[in-house]
Protein backbone atom coordinates (compact mmCIF):
# COMPACT_ATOMS: atom_id res chain seq x y z
CA UNK A 1 0.00 0.00 0.00
CA UNK A 2 1.62 3.32 -1.20
CA UNK A 3 2.40 5.93 1.99
CA UNK A 4 -0.60 8.16 -0.26
CA UNK A 5 -3.21 5.54 0.38
CA UNK A 6 -2.57 4.53 3.77
CA UNK A 7 -2.41 8.50 4.96
CA UNK A 8 -6.17 8.66 2.80
CA UNK A 9 -6.97 5.62 4.73
CA UNK A 10 -6.17 6.90 8.18
CA UNK A 11 -7.64 10.43 7.44
CA UNK A 12 -11.12 8.97 6.37
CA UNK A 13 -11.20 6.30 9.26
CA UNK A 14 -10.28 9.49 12.00
CA UNK A 15 -13.11 11.45 10.63
CA UNK A 16 -15.50 8.59 10.84
CA UNK A 17 -14.48 7.88 14.75
CA UNK A 18 -14.52 11.16 15.26
CA UNK A 19 -18.01 12.05 14.02
CA UNK A 20 -16.18 14.77 11.17
CA UNK A 21 -18.15 15.46 7.64
CA UNK A 22 -15.18 15.20 5.38
CA UNK A 23 -14.75 17.71 2.30
CA UNK A 24 -13.84 15.38 -1.03
CA UNK A 25 -10.02 14.82 -0.46
CA UNK A 26 -8.25 16.19 -3.20
CA UNK A 27 -4.01 17.31 -3.42
CA UNK A 28 -5.79 21.45 -3.39
CA UNK A 29 -7.75 20.76 -0.35
CA UNK A 30 -6.67 22.82 2.30
CA UNK A 31 -5.81 20.75 5.58
CA UNK A 32 -7.96 23.55 7.86
CA UNK A 33 -10.77 23.09 5.64
CA UNK A 34 -11.22 19.20 5.41
CA UNK A 35 -13.66 19.15 7.80
CA UNK A 36 -10.72 17.40 10.60
CA UNK A 37 -9.56 19.69 13.67
CA UNK A 38 -6.09 20.11 15.14
CA UNK A 39 -7.53 16.96 17.53
CA UNK A 40 -7.92 15.14 14.50
CA UNK A 41 -4.86 16.19 12.46
CA UNK A 42 -3.12 14.94 15.90
CA UNK A 43 -4.33 11.78 16.15
CA UNK A 44 -3.71 11.16 12.45
CA UNK A 45 -0.23 11.97 12.81
CA UNK A 46 0.73 10.14 15.97
CA UNK A 47 -1.25 7.21 13.74
CA UNK A 48 0.79 7.39 10.79
CA UNK A 49 4.12 7.58 13.28
CA UNK A 50 3.09 4.18 14.58
CA UNK A 51 2.34 2.70 10.77
CA UNK A 52 4.38 4.09 9.08
CA UNK A 53 7.32 5.02 11.88
CA UNK A 54 7.43 8.68 10.20
CA UNK A 55 6.81 11.63 12.11
CA UNK A 56 7.82 14.61 9.75
CA UNK A 57 6.47 17.31 11.41
CA UNK A 58 8.58 16.65 14.65
CA UNK A 59 11.97 16.51 12.43
CA UNK A 60 14.27 19.05 13.37
CA UNK A 61 14.59 20.04 9.88
CA UNK A 62 10.95 20.41 9.40
CA UNK A 63 11.06 23.97 7.31
CA UNK A 64 7.35 24.90 7.14
CA UNK A 65 3.95 23.30 7.86
CA UNK A 66 1.95 21.75 5.55
CA UNK A 67 -1.03 23.92 4.28
CA UNK A 68 -2.75 21.48 1.91
CA UNK A 69 -3.34 17.75 2.01
CA UNK A 70 -1.25 17.42 -0.53
CA UNK A 71 1.39 19.17 1.15
CA UNK A 72 1.08 16.56 3.85
CA UNK A 73 1.17 13.63 2.00
CA UNK A 74 4.38 14.87 0.22
CA UNK A 75 6.01 15.73 3.87
CA UNK A 76 5.47 12.43 4.67
CA UNK A 77 6.76 10.67 0.97
CA UNK A 78 9.75 13.16 1.25
CA UNK A 79 10.40 11.16 5.14
CA UNK A 80 10.43 7.82 3.76
CA UNK A 81 12.52 8.31 0.58
CA UNK B 1 -33.77 45.16 31.65
CA UNK B 2 -30.96 45.88 33.36
CA UNK B 3 -29.97 47.27 36.71
CA UNK B 4 -28.10 49.89 38.49
CA UNK B 5 -25.02 49.32 39.01
CA UNK B 6 -25.10 50.23 42.92
CA UNK B 7 -27.20 47.36 43.52
CA UNK B 8 -24.40 45.38 43.10
CA UNK B 9 -22.19 47.52 45.62
CA UNK B 10 -20.22 44.56 48.33
CA UNK B 11 -22.11 41.81 45.83
CA UNK B 12 -20.27 38.53 45.11
CA UNK B 13 -20.74 37.93 41.31
CA UNK B 14 -20.79 35.35 38.87
CA UNK B 15 -20.38 36.28 35.11
CA UNK B 16 -22.10 34.04 32.95
CA UNK B 17 -22.29 35.12 29.65
CA UNK B 18 -22.73 33.80 26.05
CA UNK B 19 -20.50 36.67 24.66
CA UNK B 20 -17.18 38.08 25.31
CA UNK B 21 -18.11 41.18 25.06
CA UNK B 22 -20.95 41.19 27.61
CA UNK B 23 -18.21 39.90 30.06
CA UNK B 24 -15.27 42.39 29.89
CA UNK B 25 -18.31 45.00 30.05
CA UNK B 26 -19.31 43.40 33.13
CA UNK B 27 -15.76 43.09 34.51
CA UNK B 28 -15.16 46.91 33.68
CA UNK B 29 -17.81 47.99 35.19
CA UNK B 30 -18.21 45.85 38.71
CA UNK B 31 -14.47 46.50 39.09
CA UNK B 32 -14.05 48.96 42.39
CA UNK B 33 -18.38 48.07 42.83
CA UNK B 34 -18.68 44.28 43.85
CA UNK B 35 -16.85 42.06 46.65
CA UNK B 36 -15.71 39.48 43.93
CA UNK B 37 -16.58 38.45 40.47
CA UNK B 38 -15.92 34.96 39.27
CA UNK B 39 -15.80 34.75 35.70
CA UNK B 40 -17.22 31.74 34.21
CA UNK B 41 -15.14 30.24 31.49
CA UNK B 42 -17.31 29.27 27.78
CA UNK B 43 -16.82 25.44 28.80
CA UNK B 44 -17.43 25.20 32.24
CA UNK B 45 -19.84 22.21 32.77
CA UNK B 46 -23.03 22.70 34.85
CA UNK B 47 -21.73 21.06 37.95
CA UNK B 48 -18.59 23.14 38.16
CA UNK B 49 -21.01 26.37 38.30
CA UNK B 50 -22.66 24.51 41.00
CA UNK B 51 -19.35 23.86 43.27
CA UNK B 52 -18.38 27.25 42.07
CA UNK B 53 -21.68 28.88 43.43
CA UNK B 54 -21.11 27.29 46.48
CA UNK B 55 -17.32 27.72 47.39
CA UNK B 56 -17.10 31.63 46.14
CA UNK B 57 -20.37 32.31 48.10
CA UNK B 58 -22.08 33.85 44.88
CA UNK B 59 -25.30 35.56 45.81
CA UNK B 60 -25.82 37.82 42.12
CA UNK B 61 -25.43 35.89 38.41
CA UNK B 62 -24.56 39.06 36.02
CA UNK B 63 -25.64 37.35 32.63
CA UNK B 64 -26.63 38.30 29.32
CA UNK B 65 -28.98 35.39 29.36
CA UNK B 66 -26.21 32.98 28.25
CA UNK B 67 -23.10 31.28 29.05
CA UNK B 68 -22.73 27.96 31.27
CA UNK B 69 -24.81 29.49 34.60
CA UNK B 70 -27.94 28.76 31.87
CA UNK B 71 -30.47 26.42 33.32
CA UNK B 72 -27.92 25.51 36.23
CA UNK B 73 -29.99 25.54 39.42
CA UNK B 74 -29.32 28.32 41.90
CA UNK B 75 -30.61 30.64 44.52
CA UNK B 76 -29.12 33.50 43.94
CA UNK B 77 -30.21 36.59 42.09
CA UNK B 78 -30.23 36.75 38.64
CA UNK B 79 -29.01 40.11 36.97
CA UNK B 80 -29.84 40.07 33.08
CA UNK B 81 -27.87 43.01 31.24
CA UNK B 82 -27.81 43.66 27.92
CA UNK B 83 -24.48 46.01 26.84
CA UNK B 84 -24.15 47.40 29.99
CA UNK B 85 -25.52 47.93 33.26
CA UNK B 86 -27.65 51.27 34.23
CA UNK B 87 -24.95 53.88 34.86
CA UNK B 88 -25.16 55.51 38.47
CA UNK B 89 -25.61 59.08 39.18
CA UNK B 90 -22.82 60.90 38.99
CA UNK B 91 -19.26 58.76 39.35
CA UNK B 92 -19.57 56.01 41.17
CA UNK B 93 -17.12 55.00 44.20
CA UNK B 94 -15.00 52.51 43.18
CA UNK B 95 -12.74 52.49 46.37
CA UNK B 96 -13.87 48.04 47.01
CA UNK B 97 -10.69 46.14 46.65
CA UNK B 98 -12.30 43.88 44.25
CA UNK B 99 -11.32 40.05 43.93
CA UNK B 100 -11.10 38.79 40.24
CA UNK B 101 -11.57 34.72 40.34
CA UNK B 102 -10.46 33.04 37.42
CA UNK B 103 -11.18 29.15 37.07
CA UNK B 104 -7.64 27.53 37.04
CA UNK B 105 -7.49 25.46 34.05
CA UNK B 106 -7.14 21.28 33.74
CA UNK B 107 -9.41 21.01 37.40
CA UNK B 108 -10.61 17.49 38.40
CA UNK B 109 -13.42 17.31 40.62
CA UNK B 110 -14.34 20.65 42.01
CA UNK B 111 -12.69 23.63 40.33
CA UNK B 112 -10.23 26.08 41.94
CA UNK B 113 -10.47 29.33 41.51
CA UNK B 114 -7.36 31.57 41.94
CA UNK B 115 -8.14 34.67 43.57
CA UNK B 116 -6.48 38.13 42.48
CA UNK B 117 -7.28 41.71 41.84
CA UNK B 118 -7.05 44.01 39.28
CA UNK B 119 -3.34 45.13 40.63
CA UNK B 120 -2.12 41.71 40.40
CA UNK B 121 -3.34 41.35 37.33
CA UNK B 122 -1.90 43.83 35.48
CA UNK B 123 1.14 44.53 38.25
CA UNK B 124 3.66 46.28 36.65
CA UNK B 125 4.68 44.74 33.56
CA UNK B 126 8.06 46.05 33.23
CA UNK B 127 8.87 43.56 30.58
CA UNK B 128 10.09 45.77 28.20
CA UNK B 129 7.56 45.07 25.80
CA UNK B 130 7.52 48.68 23.46
CA UNK B 131 4.13 49.28 22.71
CA UNK B 132 3.94 51.97 20.27
CA UNK B 133 0.72 54.95 19.98
CA UNK B 134 -2.22 52.85 19.32
CA UNK B 135 -1.87 49.72 19.67
CA UNK B 136 -4.24 47.16 18.48
CA UNK B 137 -4.49 43.93 20.47
CA UNK B 138 -5.86 40.55 19.86
CA UNK B 139 -5.94 36.94 21.17
CA UNK B 140 -6.97 33.65 19.78
CA UNK B 141 -7.37 33.20 23.70
CA UNK B 142 -11.14 33.57 25.06
CA UNK B 143 -10.96 36.40 26.72
CA UNK B 144 -13.02 34.41 30.32
CA UNK B 145 -9.68 32.24 30.47
CA UNK B 146 -6.22 33.96 31.86
CA UNK B 147 -4.59 34.80 28.73
CA UNK B 148 -7.36 36.69 27.07
CA UNK B 149 -7.61 38.14 29.78
CA UNK B 150 -3.90 39.27 30.33
CA UNK B 151 -4.42 41.18 26.71
CA UNK B 152 -8.04 42.68 27.37
CA UNK B 153 -6.46 44.63 30.36
CA UNK B 154 -3.50 44.95 28.30
CA UNK B 155 -5.28 47.39 26.33
CA UNK B 156 -7.79 48.76 28.56
CA UNK B 157 -5.19 49.41 31.17
CA UNK B 158 -1.98 50.58 28.21
CA UNK B 159 -5.11 52.21 25.48
CA UNK B 160 -5.43 51.10 21.97
CA UNK B 161 -8.09 48.66 21.13
CA UNK B 162 -8.76 45.07 20.94
CA UNK B 163 -10.27 42.31 18.13
CA UNK B 164 -12.26 39.52 19.72
CA UNK B 165 -11.65 35.95 18.24
CA UNK B 166 -14.76 33.89 18.30
CA UNK B 167 -15.17 30.06 18.79
CA UNK B 168 -16.00 28.50 15.90
CA UNK B 169 -15.10 31.17 13.45
CA UNK B 170 -12.45 29.55 10.46
CA UNK B 171 -8.81 30.74 11.49
CA UNK B 172 -8.79 32.12 7.87
CA UNK B 173 -12.18 34.55 8.59
CA UNK B 174 -10.45 35.55 11.74
CA UNK B 175 -6.80 36.36 10.37
CA UNK B 176 -8.48 38.38 7.19
CA UNK B 177 -10.78 40.49 10.33
CA UNK B 178 -7.20 40.75 12.24
CA UNK B 179 -5.51 42.11 9.00
CA UNK B 180 -7.95 44.77 8.02
CA UNK B 181 -8.46 45.90 11.57
CA UNK B 182 -4.42 46.47 11.66
CA UNK B 183 -3.50 44.12 14.61
CA UNK B 184 0.06 44.91 15.86
CA UNK B 185 0.08 42.49 19.02
CA UNK B 186 -1.00 39.41 19.06
CA UNK B 187 -1.57 35.95 21.73
CA UNK B 188 -1.88 32.36 21.46
CA UNK B 189 -0.80 29.07 22.46
CA UNK B 190 1.54 27.32 20.48
CA UNK B 191 -1.52 25.15 19.09
CA UNK B 192 -3.35 28.25 17.77
CA UNK B 193 -0.27 29.28 15.98
CA UNK B 194 0.11 25.99 14.51
CA UNK B 195 -3.00 26.61 13.14
CA UNK B 196 -2.27 29.85 11.76
CA UNK B 197 0.31 28.21 9.81
CA UNK B 198 -1.53 25.74 8.43
CA UNK B 199 -3.94 27.91 7.04
CA UNK B 200 -2.09 29.44 4.59
CA UNK B 201 -3.66 32.93 5.61
CA UNK B 202 -0.93 33.72 7.69
CA UNK B 203 -0.20 37.07 5.39
CA UNK B 204 -3.79 38.23 6.19
CA UNK B 205 -2.23 40.15 8.80
CA UNK B 206 1.04 41.69 9.78
CA UNK B 207 1.69 42.09 13.51
CA UNK B 208 4.54 43.51 15.23
CA UNK B 209 4.42 41.10 18.15
CA UNK B 210 3.88 37.68 18.45
CA UNK B 211 3.53 36.24 21.82
CA UNK B 212 2.75 32.25 22.55
CA UNK B 213 2.09 31.16 25.88
CA UNK B 214 0.20 28.92 28.12
CA UNK B 215 2.15 25.25 26.56
CA UNK B 216 5.37 24.52 25.92
CA UNK B 217 6.94 26.02 22.63
CA UNK B 218 8.89 24.19 20.79
CA UNK B 219 11.60 25.55 18.01
CA UNK B 220 10.17 24.58 14.84
CA UNK B 221 7.07 27.03 16.10
CA UNK B 222 9.44 29.48 16.79
CA UNK B 223 11.54 29.43 13.78
CA UNK B 224 8.02 29.05 11.43
CA UNK B 225 6.07 32.23 13.09
CA UNK B 226 9.45 34.34 12.69
CA UNK B 227 9.74 33.53 8.55
CA UNK B 228 6.14 34.40 8.79
CA UNK B 229 6.17 37.13 10.27
CA UNK B 230 9.72 38.81 9.65
CA UNK B 231 8.70 42.14 10.80
CA UNK B 232 7.34 40.98 14.22
CA UNK B 233 9.48 40.20 17.58
CA UNK B 234 8.41 36.73 18.74
CA UNK B 235 8.31 35.94 22.18
CA UNK B 236 7.10 33.59 24.46
CA UNK B 237 6.01 34.17 27.73
CA UNK B 238 5.96 31.36 31.05
CA UNK B 239 2.48 32.12 32.71
CA UNK B 240 0.11 30.26 35.07
CA UNK B 241 -3.56 31.27 36.21
CA UNK B 242 -2.41 31.20 40.01
CA UNK B 243 1.40 32.24 39.44
CA UNK B 244 0.32 35.02 36.45
CA UNK B 245 2.88 36.41 33.90
CA UNK B 246 6.22 35.58 34.72
CA UNK B 247 8.51 36.31 31.77
CA UNK B 248 8.60 35.87 28.33
CA UNK B 249 11.22 35.05 26.12
CA UNK B 250 12.41 36.81 23.23
CA UNK B 251 15.31 35.40 21.82
CA UNK B 252 14.00 33.29 18.80
CA UNK B 253 14.92 30.04 21.11
CA UNK B 254 13.25 27.62 22.89
CA UNK B 255 13.23 27.25 26.76
CA UNK B 256 14.69 30.09 28.44
CA UNK B 257 18.13 31.23 29.58
CA UNK B 258 19.62 29.83 32.98
CA UNK B 259 20.70 33.24 33.39
CA UNK B 260 17.42 34.44 34.60
CA UNK B 261 17.19 32.23 37.11
CA UNK B 262 17.08 34.70 40.21
CA UNK B 263 15.95 38.29 39.84
CA UNK B 264 13.91 39.24 36.66
CA UNK B 265 13.91 43.09 37.01
CA UNK B 266 12.39 44.45 40.05
CA UNK B 267 9.50 42.03 40.33
CA UNK B 268 9.79 39.07 39.72
CA UNK B 269 11.57 35.77 40.90
CA UNK B 270 12.16 32.19 39.41
CA UNK B 271 13.81 29.39 40.51
CA UNK B 272 14.05 25.97 39.99
CA UNK B 273 13.40 23.61 42.90
CA UNK B 274 13.07 19.83 42.98
CA UNK B 275 13.28 20.28 39.51
CA UNK B 276 9.94 22.24 38.48
CA UNK B 277 10.00 26.26 38.30
CA UNK B 278 9.46 28.34 40.94
CA UNK B 279 7.75 31.97 40.59
CA UNK B 280 7.51 34.88 42.92
CA UNK B 281 6.13 38.22 41.89
CA UNK B 282 3.42 40.27 42.63
CA UNK B 283 1.01 39.16 39.91
CA UNK B 284 0.55 35.81 41.67
CA UNK B 285 -2.96 35.62 42.89
CA UNK B 286 -3.33 36.14 46.41
CA UNK B 287 -4.88 32.87 47.08
CA UNK B 288 -6.49 29.60 45.40
CA UNK B 289 -10.28 28.41 46.50
CA UNK B 290 -10.29 25.00 46.99
CA UNK B 291 -7.09 24.02 46.89
CA UNK B 292 -7.40 21.66 49.73
CA UNK B 293 -6.40 24.01 52.52
CA UNK B 294 -2.61 23.63 50.78
CA UNK B 295 -0.47 27.28 50.45
CA UNK B 296 -0.64 28.44 46.87
CA UNK B 297 2.93 29.77 48.02
CA UNK B 298 5.81 28.74 50.34
CA UNK B 299 7.48 30.51 53.45
CA UNK B 300 9.23 32.85 50.78
CA UNK B 301 6.45 33.66 48.64
CA UNK B 302 7.52 30.99 45.68
CA UNK B 303 4.70 29.25 43.82
CA UNK B 304 5.43 26.29 42.55
CA UNK B 305 4.26 26.10 38.86
CA UNK B 306 4.51 22.36 38.47
CA UNK B 307 6.14 22.62 35.42
CA UNK B 308 9.55 20.50 35.35
CA UNK B 309 12.48 22.04 33.49
CA UNK B 310 15.87 20.32 32.39
CA UNK B 311 19.00 22.27 32.22
CA UNK B 312 20.84 21.37 28.68
CA UNK B 313 23.77 23.67 28.44
CA UNK B 314 23.00 27.22 29.29
CA UNK B 315 19.12 26.93 28.64
CA UNK B 316 16.47 25.37 31.09
CA UNK B 317 14.04 23.66 28.71
CA UNK B 318 10.47 22.67 29.40
CA UNK B 319 10.16 18.71 30.15
CA UNK B 320 6.71 17.71 31.28
CA UNK B 321 4.64 18.11 34.41
CA UNK B 322 5.10 17.47 37.72
CA UNK B 323 1.58 15.52 38.04
CA UNK B 324 1.96 14.45 35.12
CA UNK B 325 -1.01 16.92 33.32
CA UNK B 326 -1.20 16.38 29.70
CA UNK B 327 -1.91 19.61 27.80
CA UNK B 328 -3.64 19.08 24.84
CA UNK B 329 -3.66 21.83 22.53
CA UNK B 330 -3.68 24.40 26.01
CA UNK B 331 -6.33 22.29 27.34
CA UNK B 332 -5.46 20.47 30.53
CA UNK B 333 -5.99 17.35 30.74
CA UNK B 334 -5.99 14.65 34.40
CA UNK B 335 -4.86 10.93 33.48
CA UNK B 336 -6.99 10.01 36.47
CA UNK B 337 -9.78 11.61 35.11
CA UNK B 338 -9.60 9.30 32.58
CA UNK B 339 -8.28 6.31 33.79
CA UNK B 340 -11.36 6.39 36.29
CA UNK B 341 -13.65 6.10 33.36
CA UNK B 342 -11.51 3.51 31.56
CA UNK B 343 -11.55 1.49 34.82
CA UNK B 344 -15.15 1.35 35.56
CA UNK B 345 -14.47 -1.57 32.32
CA UNK B 346 -14.91 -4.84 34.19
CA UNK B 347 -12.48 -6.72 32.06
CA UNK B 348 -9.61 -3.89 33.25
CA UNK B 349 -7.68 -4.40 36.16
CA UNK B 350 -5.84 -1.17 36.22
CA UNK B 351 -4.56 1.51 33.12
CA UNK B 352 -2.43 4.41 33.34
CA UNK B 353 -2.82 7.60 31.15
CA UNK B 354 0.31 9.57 29.97
CA UNK B 355 0.94 12.50 27.24
CA UNK B 356 2.62 11.66 24.19
CA UNK B 357 4.24 14.76 21.98
CA UNK B 358 2.29 15.84 19.17
CA UNK B 359 3.70 18.39 16.90
CA UNK B 360 0.16 19.59 16.18
CA UNK B 361 -1.44 20.16 19.72
CA UNK B 362 1.70 20.04 21.83
CA UNK B 363 0.56 16.87 23.42
CA UNK B 364 -2.02 13.84 23.08
CA UNK B 365 -3.80 11.32 25.31
CA UNK B 366 -2.46 7.91 25.64
CA UNK B 367 -3.54 4.76 27.81
CA UNK B 368 -1.92 1.71 28.96
CA UNK B 369 -4.29 -0.73 30.24
CA UNK B 370 -3.60 -4.14 32.18
CA UNK B 371 -6.59 -6.92 31.64
CA UNK B 372 -7.85 -8.57 34.67
CA UNK B 373 -6.90 -12.68 34.67
CA UNK B 374 -10.37 -13.35 34.75
CA UNK B 375 -11.19 -11.22 31.73
CA UNK B 376 -8.29 -12.67 30.00
CA UNK B 377 -9.05 -16.24 30.91
CA UNK B 378 -12.40 -15.84 29.01
CA UNK B 379 -10.56 -15.65 25.70
CA UNK B 380 -12.13 -12.15 24.75
CA UNK B 381 -10.05 -9.97 22.10
CA UNK B 382 -8.20 -6.65 23.49
CA UNK B 383 -9.83 -5.46 20.27
CA UNK B 384 -13.66 -5.80 21.31
CA UNK B 385 -12.33 -4.99 24.60
CA UNK B 386 -10.33 -1.07 23.76
CA UNK B 387 -13.69 -0.69 21.41
CA UNK B 388 -15.40 -1.29 24.75
CA UNK B 389 -13.50 1.07 26.72
CA UNK B 390 -13.51 3.64 23.49
CA UNK B 391 -17.31 3.77 23.92
CA UNK B 392 -17.01 4.26 27.43
CA UNK B 393 -14.50 7.63 27.01
CA UNK B 394 -16.95 8.88 24.14
CA UNK B 395 -19.07 8.47 26.69
CA UNK B 396 -18.32 10.67 29.19
CA UNK B 397 -14.83 12.63 28.30
CA UNK B 398 -14.75 15.01 26.36
CA UNK B 399 -13.10 14.55 22.95
CA UNK B 400 -9.47 15.73 23.83
CA UNK B 401 -9.57 13.60 26.71
CA UNK B 402 -10.18 10.17 25.09
CA UNK B 403 -7.26 8.28 24.52
CA UNK B 404 -5.36 8.47 21.03
CA UNK B 405 -4.35 4.68 21.69
CA UNK B 406 -5.15 2.00 24.10
CA UNK B 407 -2.12 -1.08 24.55
CA UNK B 408 -2.52 -3.68 26.40
CA UNK B 409 0.39 -4.01 28.89
CA UNK B 410 1.37 -6.90 31.32
CA UNK B 411 1.43 -4.73 34.46
CA UNK B 412 2.10 -1.12 35.59
CA UNK B 413 5.44 -0.27 38.21
CA UNK B 414 3.44 0.74 41.80
CA UNK B 415 5.82 2.72 43.62
CA UNK B 416 6.64 2.20 47.34
CA UNK B 417 4.22 5.48 47.62
CA UNK B 418 1.30 3.19 46.97
CA UNK B 419 0.88 5.41 44.22
CA UNK B 420 0.91 4.70 40.11
CA UNK B 421 4.49 5.47 38.71
CA UNK B 422 3.97 8.46 36.15
CA UNK B 423 6.56 9.63 33.57
CA UNK B 424 6.75 13.44 32.98
CA UNK B 425 3.77 13.81 29.95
Amino acid sequence: MSIRSIILERVTMIAEQQGKQLAPLTDELPLLNSGLDSLCIAIVVANLDDELGLDPLSSDDQSAFPVTLGDFIRLYEDAAA
Amino acid sequence: MGAPLEALRGRSVMISTERQLTAALALCELDGIARRMLLCTPDMSPTHVSSAITDAEIDTIVTDGGGPAKNVAHDTSLIFVGDRLKPCEGTPDRSVDTEWLLLTSGTTGRPKLAVHTLASLVGPLNDGLVVQDAPVWSTFYDIRRYGGLQILLRAFVGGGSMVLSSAGEPVADFLSRAGANRVTHISGTPSHWRRTLMSAATSRMNPRYVRLSGEACDQAILDNLRQAYPDANVAHAFASTEAGVAFDVRDGQAGFPASLIGQIGKDVSIRVEDGSLRIRSSRVADRVIGNHGRALSDAEGYVDTGDIVELRGDRYYFAGRREGVINVGGLKVHPETIEAVINQHPAVHMSRVSGRSSPITGAIAVAEVVINPSAAACGVSFAAIRNEILGLCRGRLAPHEIPVTIREISSLEIAASGKLVRRHA
